[in-house]
């Protein structure tokens, strides 16, 4: 998929700046740690705004489109900055044939978000997973570390509820 | 001979150096094979497929254009087996490809059609599936993208890698990879530099100059309007290509001819202004020199340049010498002086401007760019668009007689003519500091330690018992070099060339295109650079402060080198710019 670009406004600390700027130091003079370095970045920022990717282009003096075109490669970085609440629902074969594809759409539709996309209040964030291991509970939904099993469409509102802090 | 390799290619023996590739072999055999990636010292990846040979030794079939031949090896490149692979991957790039060529730019020229052509392909559509369609992006002033017509090939991101900006290149995976900006921004809000020379390399219509020849066409049909068009140095030795001629041909007469039936008031040579920027340069130079102040002094003619050095080196600006490139001086002279002697208001005169360069189309809309209150320059087209004109008014250019320009504005010297070339602008300029520092006529005229297609050359020279030394750097990559020398405070020269393209403007991002299979082969640079150096050779007037239409003009106009009038109308300031916006 083309990789969705957040136009939520960036929210860095000071303090994430400093831990990147470390980062940077340590693996400046070897542009073939870059992989390293997004993934270090992404570790203290959930994901790879433009204010963060141009961090890494300045500091390790590689072009902006490079670290970019990296970042929109392989599927572990984001564009788009998760939730407070991190939900994913798998994909995998056996949960996409127990209907977790009407899942997806439900809080798709629900949230007004779609995949790798984040509701403007910073609250909630949705994610398409491949297999995540636990087919035996298809289909299978995670928000951040609590796994829902067996789930119907039925059931998204009851359990997006307890997330409403 | 241990240094010889010796092969076969479909049977014919051949010996080559060790190292060359099968497709270099291939061409000592006389034998031609299809490429479409491939670009010499650009773009070496053996990615498309297209170029397959049978190698002996090797497994299944390999890319020639990358493969390099051994002792005894036997090469096929013609059989059943590598003309069906050529052949579908051909489908495969056509399956996604916008095959609207009727209404191409590129179409008779472009890369895949003539392969599609040569190798018969059958486009039957068994591969149409997933078909994106992307946006086109029309936001810079001198080119347009149209990923639609993209096929990957990754010579645009080569160039712009080797152009050091690095501002296109391939973005997502898969089925959704496309050539893009960081974060898909449009083209005028990431650090480009206009600079072209993607649109140079691209093998199709996916990146093409921004065509102007509509306002153009406009413009001469305006009996309101007073059209005067300028031509750049090294135009005259590159227009020939679009016509058929052989790289090289010196079309200086044929192009005055042909702008004329154009339909233009008055046909200008830029090569005019081009000796009243060196006057203008030489005179700063030595008063930099004198005064203490900033060295080295860079010149400042090509856009290119000049836009990568207010994104890139901010800090450094004043080092840049502070005079209009040639085209933006004459076209400041139509609109003051030859304006006020023709009794013409500026506001009804359209200067338009014939040049090797895309960026040149950025440099007319520059803020310090209109000496008469509008702009000093108001179309600016390639060599490309010129030819595009010239084609559709039906105009036999290869037939037509040798004209002169019009004077009084198109005088020019030998050392004007060399600014077309990496090193010209230098060479210039020595040839008259020389002269204007010793106070004599000297009999020094040819530098050719600056001449040459190389990226960065060196010289010291004495000139007025001063030692001088200057650098000279083409290509964005070597400007960045010189430019990092500078800032880290290793550098000692005291004057130095910078030209955005590698070669300078015969190289320009506005030339002519010439076929992968051409440069493969063909040192282009060095045979259109070769044209202007005979040029000057042959002229009678060698340096731009003995032309007799620079003298008339400061006696008449200008007052001293470097007068204040002067520096109202033909000099300019720089800004920095910030590299995203």
């Amino acid at each position: 998929m083309q990789k969705k670009i957040s136009n939520l406004p960036f929210k860095g600390t000071a303090e994430q700046e400093k831990r990147l700027k470390e980062v940077i130091e340590t693996y400046r003079d070897d542009p073939s740690r870059l992989m390293t370095v997004m993934q270090e970045a992404q570790e203290i920022y959930g994901y790879l705004p433009i204010e963060v990717q141009k961090m890494i282009a300045d500091g390790m003096n590689i072009p902006l489109e490079k670290v970019y075109g990296v970042a929109t490669f392989y599927a572990q970085f984001s564009l788009s900055p998760k939730g407070k609440y991190n939900i994913g629902v798998c994909l995998g074969t056996a949960c996409y044939v127990k209907g977790s594809g009407d899942i997806f759409n439900k809080i798709s539709e629900k949230l007004g978000i779609g995949a790798d996309e984040c509701t403007e209040d910073g609250k909630f964030s949705l994610v398409a997973t491949r297999c995540i291991g636990a087919c035996g509970l298809a289909p299978v939904m995670t928000v951040n570390e609590d796994v829902y099993g067996k789930i119907t469409v039925d059931d998204i509102d009851k359990i997006l509820e307890k997330y409403n802090d | 001979m241990e240094n010889m390799v010796n092969v076969k290619i479909n049977g014919i023996a051949v010996s080559v150096p060790k190292g060359s590739t099968i497709l270099e072999a291939a061409r000592a055999a006389g034998v031609e094979i299809p490429t479409l990636c491939y670009l010499k010292e650009i773009n070496e990846i053996g990615a498309c497929r297209i170029c397959v040979v049978e190698a002996t030794g090797a497994r299944g079939l390999v890319a020639a254009c990358v493969f390099p031949v051994a002792e005894g090896m036997e090469v096929r490149t013609n059989t059943p087996a590598i003309q069906k692979a050529r052949k579908t991957t051909l489908e495969l790039i056509l399956s996604m490809h916008d095959k609207r060529c009727l209404s191409c730019v590129r179409s008779q020229d472009c890369e895949l059609q003539k392969l599609c052509h040569d190798l018969g392909v059958e486009y039957t559509g068994r591969f149409e599936g997933y078909t994106p369609k992307y946006e086109i992006d029309e936001s810079a002033p001198h080119l347009v993208r149209d990923n639609n017509k993209c096929i990957l090939c990754r010579r645009c991101v080569a160039v712009c890698n080797q152009q050091y900006v690095s501002v296109i290149g391939a973005n997502d995976r898969g089925i959704h990879t496309h050539i893009g900006t960081p974060f898909e921004k449009p083209l005028d809000e990431v650090p480009c530099i206009s600079c072209g020379q993607c649109t140079v390399v691209c093998p199709t219509a996916a990146l093409v100059e921004k065509d102007d020849t509509d306002k153009v066409w406009e413009a001469l049909a305006d009996p309101t309007k007073h059209v005067v068009v300028q031509a750049a140095p090294s135009i005259r030795v590159t227009l020939g290509e679009c016509f058929g001629m052989p790289i090289g041909t010196n079309v200086e007469g044929k192009m005055a001819a042909a702008l004329r039936r154009l339909g233009f008031d008055k046909v200008f040579d830029t090569n005019f202004s081009a000796d009243m920027t060196i006057v203008e340069e030489a005179t700063e130079f030595i008063e930099r020199v004198k005064n203490n102040g900033v060295l080295p002094m860079i010149t400042s003619c090509s856009p290119g340049w000049v836009k990568f050095a207010e994104l890139y080196y901010p800090e450094l600006l004043d080092n840049l010498s502070t005079c209009k490139s040639p085209q933006q001086m004459m076209g400041a002279i139509i609109k003051t002086y030859y304006a006020k002697k023709n009794n013409i208001d500026p506001k009804d005169i359209v200067s338009v401007s014939v040049m090797p360069c895309t960026a040149k189309k950025f440099e007319i809309g520059r803020e310090h760019e209109s000496a008469a209150g509008v702009p000093d320059v108001d179309i600016a087209i390639t060599t490309r668009e010129l030819a595009r004109m010239i084609k559709m008014a039906g105009i036999d250019f290869v037939n037509l007689p040798d004209e002169d320009f019009d004077n009084p504005l198109s005088d020019d010297t030998g050392a004007a003519v060399i600014f077309g070339a990496t090193g010209g602008v230098m060479e210039a300029a020595l040839r008259t500091a020389n002269d204007l520092l010793t106070g004599k006529d000297n009999d020094a005229i040819e530098f050719k330690e600056v001449r040459g297609t190389a990226g960065l050359k060196e010289a010291v020279y004495n000139i007025a018992g001063m030692e001088v030394k200057v650098a000279v750097a083409s290509g964005a990559e070597n400007a960045n070099y010189v430019m990092s020398r500078i800032k880290d405070g290793t550098a000692d020269w005291h004057f130095v060339e910078i030209m955005g393209c590698p070669g300078g403007c015969i190289n320009g991002g506005g030339q002519p295109l010439q076929p992968a299979s051409v440069r493969n082969f063909t040192d282009i640079k060095a045979l259109r650079s070769k044209a202007l150096y005979d040029q000057d050779a042959s002229m009678a007037i060698r340096k731009s402060h003995k032309s007799p239409a620079v003298k008339a003009i400061y006696e008449e106009f200008f007052g001293e080198y470097g007068s204040h009038k002067a520096h109202e109308i033909l000099h300019t300031k720089y800004t920095a710019r910030p590299k995203y916006k």
